[in-house]
């Protein structure tokens, strides 16, 4: 949908690409993302996500139509190719793996999150997925943007954590931006003890 | 309160659906999305979840015909039929789904057919429902915005 108010050049709004095998979740994070004024594609699957992304020709990240891949939002539970194995395929590219990744999950298993946010995603959201989350990660991504002392500072974390896996129990799906004022919502509410957020403000810190 | 009489009818009628507890603040979350663009949004979100459960519906009572039950294979189709439930906000069926996966997981056959008849019951009722709403609100016309419920 455009509105007359926030008419943006292609190349400063985000591209998402969702990948969901089911109807109804890709039919309502389209419109989510929509109404968040990102551009979208769909597809119901990781391997229709790897083609889209030119990933087995290591192509880069544009999609068919040239669009570059801004934010991927990824279901985990899918036939096939889960949203995990997705993720690990992406991070482990050389082509995509700066790209956020984000897991939606229907199963808030805390095990799952953890092995989510050790391979790189970014949030993990526990469906259904509401428009406070689309927004507050967008402003994640906002915020992270494109730099190269932000690359920088996200693979620095990442490495950090790998290191520090020993000694930290569990993290959560905090997002990033630790000022951003969320009422508590059910997706959020499972996952952020406040135990959970000061492990991972403490690890934020350090960088 | 709404002067207009189909109007009116409506709000009574979306207010049963939440008093009732057929639908829960995710049916909310999807009405927000809804605008002068997409009226009909989640109207046509709730058809594909028509279409989507037909389908599951059709595989569970499929497999609840072969002897022994496999009930890694209903428990995965009733994840799917919760998923999707779930992001329409269809409460009863949901919490119904979730009663069914638990008899699935202790491998109890008896308390999956007996949640998956109770299922369909629940399922029918909210299609008429919502059917009915739906067919109101479109003769109704198109509305400022979604008033939440007390």
């Amino acid at each position: 949908m455009e509105v007359a108010g926030e008419v943006l050049a292609s190349e400063s709004q985000l591209h998402v690409l969702a990948v969901d095998d089911s109807h109804v979740d890709r039919k309502v994070i389209e419109k989510l993302l929509k109404i968040s004024s990102c551009k979208v594609t769909t597809v119901e699957s990781g391997a229709r996500a790897l083609q889209f992304l030119g990933l087995d020709e290591e192509k880069g990240s544009l999609g068919f139509n040239g669009l570059k891949v801004n934010l991927i939002m990824t279901d985990y539970s899918m036939p096939g190719m889960t949203g995990y194995e997705l993720l690990k395929k992406i991070k482990r590219s050389s082509a995509f793996r700066e790209i956020p990744v984000v897991i939606m999950s229907s199963e808030n298993i805390l095990t799952r999150i953890d092995s989510c946010l050790e391979e790189g995603a970014e949030e993990f959201l526990v469906k259904p997925v509401k428009l406070s989350d689309v927004k507050r990660v967008m402003n994640d991504c906002i915020m992270r943007g494109e730099t190269e002392g932000n690359k920088r500072r996200r693979v620095d974390k990442r490495k950090f954590e790998d290191d520090n896996h020993a000694s930290s129990s569990s993290s959560s799906s905090i997002p990033s931006s630790p000022s951003s004022p969320l009422p508590s919502s059910p997706s959020t509410a499972a996952t952020s003890s406040p135990l959970h957020s000061l492990k991972r403000a403490k690890l934020r810190d350090h960088n | 309160m709404e002067r207009n009489p189909m109007r009116r009818q409506l709000a009574i009628m979306r207010q049963s659906l939440f008093d009732q507890g057929h639908v829960d603040e995710q049916f909310v979350q999807l009405e927000e999305l809804q605008d002068d663009a997409n009226p009909n949004f989640v109207e046509e979100v709730v058809t594909l979840y028509y279409r989507d459960s037909a389908r599951i519906i059709l595989n569970i009572e499929q497999a609840l015909e072969r002897k022994p039950f496999d009930f890694r294979k209903l428990d995965a189709y009733m994840h799917q039929f919760k998923g999707s439930s779930s992001s329409i906000g269809a409460k009863k069926v949901k919490a119904e789904s979730t009663l069914f996966r638990e008899y699935c997981k202790s491998g109890n056959g008896e308390g999956c057919m007996r949640s998956f008849q109770q299922l369909k019951k629940e399922y029918a009722t909210l299609r008429k429902k919502l059917g009915a709403y739906f067919q109101l609100a479109r003769q109704a016309g198109p509305v400022e915005t979604a008033s939440r419920p007390k």
